[in-house]
């Protein structure tokens, strides 16, 4: 049961993040996104942590997307330019095509590393994480309190430096 | 699906496999009630509705179909199924007919989570109608908890669902291919953003007098009183956490003052501009069924549930969680039908400037009192 699950979560999960790149609609595209997310909470809950699958789904599904899908509406672009035309070969194209080929590559065997090496190394037994609430905020805010603060100080410089950027018109 | 944070419902499953015991019968029988009470109380607000409107206005409101016009709900649901169901040429026509679909389950699925009564046992009640003599039910001992499923994590369950709400709305403005409805969507979003995040603060405030994110354990540190006579509830000690969720919730549900998605008088109708017959029929659904939940939640989290004033006999708590909603559902209402919509620089002002700081300090305040002095 749990395994049928598992297959079909991550054949949705995989599906709908092909799709996402596939489209040329960025609406769907958002909408794909969506529903990627909601498989991957349901992954999540599948693996006995139903804590990260709902705040996944408040904060990447719920709080993000709109964003997303705010911008999307408000420049409603029907659909994708594309600069290059479809007959352009894969590997050949102009720079940024090239240098996002080199990075999805590069990633490819990244994973495909990873995920040899996690069969390799077997998981420690009877060391079953912690999924309460009350677990993970003792982790979070005591034995990873650094990091979580480092974490917000580095979301407030970018939120400082996106209200820069977008600013019209810079002060002397 | 193991240990204290697991999500499982119910207690009929064991080992996996699903037996039809008489306690999972009486799980399934819950779900329907449920569901069925939600259905009917979409229409029995329409009614509410109307008759509220006409008395503040000096009408007489609906009066012919049915004894003061109690069936007028009936006509109006006959009405919208026998319409003509409509779609622009320009639109997209799966997004289109999504739209609607996503608004009504996120709407139902909320309520999902939501405890409407304290743990009851019906044994009693399988004997009185001889259900043990005639099926030979037996097992009914254990108290089933009323409401579709039980969750952990109940409230984030229904704070993601709801976030999860205005999907549909957006997704309708959009598909629909119109200037209306496109901002109208806009501003469901923008507005959504804006107020989900005094929503979340204000609740947060509540999980951590009580400790707990299942609103069934909210709902039971509720119980009692002070002094004998003032019942432990949680608006309380959390009036400000009540004000701000409330407003937050109408505004979540896109309700007057707050309806800038549909608002009629800028907008024709907003999201729903190009809507018809039993689409437009599921985005009236929906905003009565968000309503109803957050009027629930607000029982539940602030106005102590099931627990009343003075203690009824066992296993008709729910009559007061009734009782308490109608109130919450009428003040929504009276609030429509009494006060103008908002500008939109005004709602967006009143959400970022003065809601939101106001949910930061009283979450900090609670949780210095929390932590320092203790209730």
């Amino acid at each position: 049961m749990d395994a049928l699950l598992f297959w079909i979560l991550a054949a949705v999960t995989v599906a709908s993040a092909v799709l996402v790149i596939g489209q040329r609609n960025p609406m769907r595209s958002v909408l794909l996104l969506i529903v990627m997310f909601m498989a991957l909470a349901g992954l999540y809950v599948t693996l006995g942590s139903p804590f990260a699958a709902v705040v996944q789904i408040i904060i990447y599904a719920g709080a993000i997307m709109v964003l997303f899908l705010f911008v999307v509406m408000l420049l409603n672009v029907p659909t994708e330019e594309t600069p290059i035309g479809r007959q352009a070969r894969l590997l050949g194209g102009v720079g940024p095509r090239r240098f996002g080929a080199l990075l999805s590559a590069a990633l490819a065997l990244e994973l495909f590393w990873a995920l040899g090496r996690l069969g390799a190394v077997a998981m420690p037994a009877g060391d079953t994480p912690e999924t309460t609430v009350k677990a993970i905020g003792l982790r979070l805010f005591r034995d990873y309190a650094f990091a979580f603060e480092a974490t917000s100080v580095l979301i407030l410089v970018a939120m400082v430096g996106a209200v820069i950027l977008a600013r019209k018109e810079p002060q002397p | 699906m193991h240990g204290p944070g697991s999500l499982a419902c119910g207690h009929a499953r064991d080992g996996g496999a699903l037996k039809m015991t008489p306690e999972l019968i009486a799980q399934l029988i819950v779900i329907g009630f449920t569901f069925f009470m939600l259905l009917n109380s979409a229409a029995v607000l329409v009614y509410m509705e109307r008759k509220v409107a006409a008395v503040i206005q000096q009408r007489y409101g609906p009066y012919l179909v049915g004894p003061k016009g109690a069936l007028q709900p009936l006509a109006d649901i006959i009405k919208l199924i026998f319409k003509e169901e409509l779609r622009p040429k320009s639109a997209d026509a799966f997004l289109f007919y999504l739209a609607p679909i996503v608004s009504a389950t996120a709407a139902f699925a909320a309520f999902a989570v939501v405890p409407w009564g304290a743990d009851t046992d019906f044994s009693t009640l399988a004997r009185l109608l001889f259900l043990d003599r005639i099926f030979g039910f037996t097992g009914l001992e254990h108290p089933i908890r009323l409401a579709a499923a039980d969750v952990n994590v109940g409230l984030l369950v229904i704070f993601s669902i709801t976030a999860m709400g205005v999907y549909g709305i957006v997704l309708a403005g959009w598909s629909s291919n119109s200037k209306y409805s496109l901002l109208g969507a806009l501003r469901a979003s923008a507005q959504m953003i804006s107020y989900e995040i005094s929503y979340g603060l204000s609740f947060a405030a509540v999980i951590m007098l009580a400790g707990s994110l299942s609103l069934a354990t909210i709902v039971d540190q509720q119980a009692g009183y002070w002094f004998g006579f003032i019942p432990k509830w949680y608006i309380f000690i959390q009036p400000v956490g009540f004000f701000i969720f409330l407003t937050a919730g109408v505004a979540e549900t896109n309700r007057a003052p707050f309806d800038f998605p549909e608002a009629e008088q800028e907008l024709v109708a907003g999201y729903h501009t190009e809507y018809s017959s039993m689409s437009f029929a599921m985005f009236f659904l929906a905003e009565y069924v968000n309503m109803v939940t957050v009027s629930a939640v607000a029982t539940d989290l602030f106005l102590g549930g099931w627990h009343g004033p003075f203690p009824l006999p066992d296993g008709f708590g729910w009559v007061w969680f009734l009782a308490k909603i109608f109130v919450l559902l009428f003040f929504y209402i009276w609030m429509r039908w009494t006060l103008p919509r908002y500008r939109y620089d005004q709602l967006m002002e009143f959400g970022w400037k003065w809601l939101l700081p106001a949910a930061v300090l009283n979450l900090l305040v609670s949780a210095y009192i929390a932590l320092r002095v203790g209730w």
